[in-house]
């Protein structure tokens, strides 16, 4: 699964910093028929979660309210350089991840 | 939402068009990028001249066209169907290198023929409505169809990112939505007549900027 982070490369210490994330998936409501009339099944990126250096730091339960393609944005504080790592798994059981790195400086 | 890379949903699929354009794929083991190098450059400014005449075939192609005959000469690999996930990526990577650049189409004794098939289809009542391209396009532009504001009927953006289909899709895509509007007979995406059609549209955009990938309704 194909996804976009965008954070900022360089930071100060204490700076707030918004994080963002775009998924490419089709996050299937379950509700919709085919072309032949059956069901698809429900199929929405369940759990996301957002790790810097280890630490916890965003989490996510989609529902099929959540348009196709979601992206999602949050704040934290930069604290020390390292990754910022993001994981997901959707209701087929198809995880992905992403990571991007975070300078921090001061 | 377009001019902004991150919100853009195209830019997905331009992301997934660049993996693709590195991966080898075939017999010869080449990707896009063994021939044709760095995309930023190599490909700036030819999705503007697209639909274009294939010399060795004397047909026209649009740039989906040109990827899988790529694909078919010179990595022995078969075509990537219209409308799959991957020929709109890399459709939209190669038109993405464009972007900002006028849309610039020549009729020449070659395509002539093409071109005048595609302005009588585009000017051509069809379907249970009884509607030409033109009617809407040309004539009532800017006025409302139910909610929607009708648009000049442009193919600079394409391959788009379109909210109502929750995905990216082809401009013969969307031909094929307005055909069904019409009541029309639906072509298949790729049909020659949807490729003289979109000739004819890139002549009546020239000087329009590529938006590729852009975002619409």
């Amino acid at each position: 699964m194909l996804a976009i982070v965008l954070i900022p490369r360089e930071a100060r210490r204490g700076e707030i910093i918004p994080i963002r994330i775009a998924i490419q998936h089709p996050m299937e409501t379950g509700f919709r028929p085919d072309n032949f009339g059956r069901r698809i099944p429900k199929n929405v990126i369940n759990s996301l979660v957002c790790r810097y250096n280890g630490v916890e730091i965003f989490r996510a339960e989609m529902g099929s309210g959540i348009a196709a393609n979601p992206q999602l944005q949050f704040y934290t504080v930069a604290q020390k350089s390292g990754d910022i790592i993001f994981e997901w798994v959707d209701d087929a059981g198809q995880a992905g991840g992403e990571r991007a790195a975070l300078t921090v400086s001061g | 939402m377009q001019s902004d890379d991150f919100s853009n949903p195209g830019m997905l699929w331009v992301a997934r068009g660049e993996k693709l354009w590195m991966t080898p794929a075939g017999g010869s083991g080449k990707s896009c990028a063994t021939c044709h190098t760095e995309a930023s450059q190599g490909m700036k400014g030819v999705a503007t001249r697209y639909p274009a005449m294939d010399p060795g075939s004397a047909r026209l192609v649009n740039i989906e066209g040109r990827i899988n005959l790529c694909r078919a000469r010179h990595q022995q690999v078969e075509a990537f169907q219209y409308e799959s996930e991957e020929l709109l990526a890399l459709t939209a990577y190669v038109a993405h290198q464009s972007r900002g650049m006028p849309v610039k189409i020549e009729i020449d004794a070659q395509n002539r023929r093409h071109f005048d098939r595609g302005r009588d289809l585009y000017n051509r009542r069809i379907g249970q409505m009884n509607l030409s391209c033109a009617q809407c396009h040309d004539q009532n532009w800017g006025k409302k169809l139910l909610t929607d504001t009708i648009s000049q009927g442009h193919g600079n953006a394409y391959p788009i990112y379109r909210l109502e289909w929750q995905n990216a899709g082809s401009l013969h895509r969307r031909f094929r939505n307005c055909l069904y509007g019409v009541r029309a007979e639906l072509l298949p995406a790729g049909s020659a007549e949807f490729l003289d059609l979109e000739l004819f549209l890139a002549w009546r955009a020239r000087g329009l900027p590529l938006e590729t990938p852009g975002v619409r309704r």
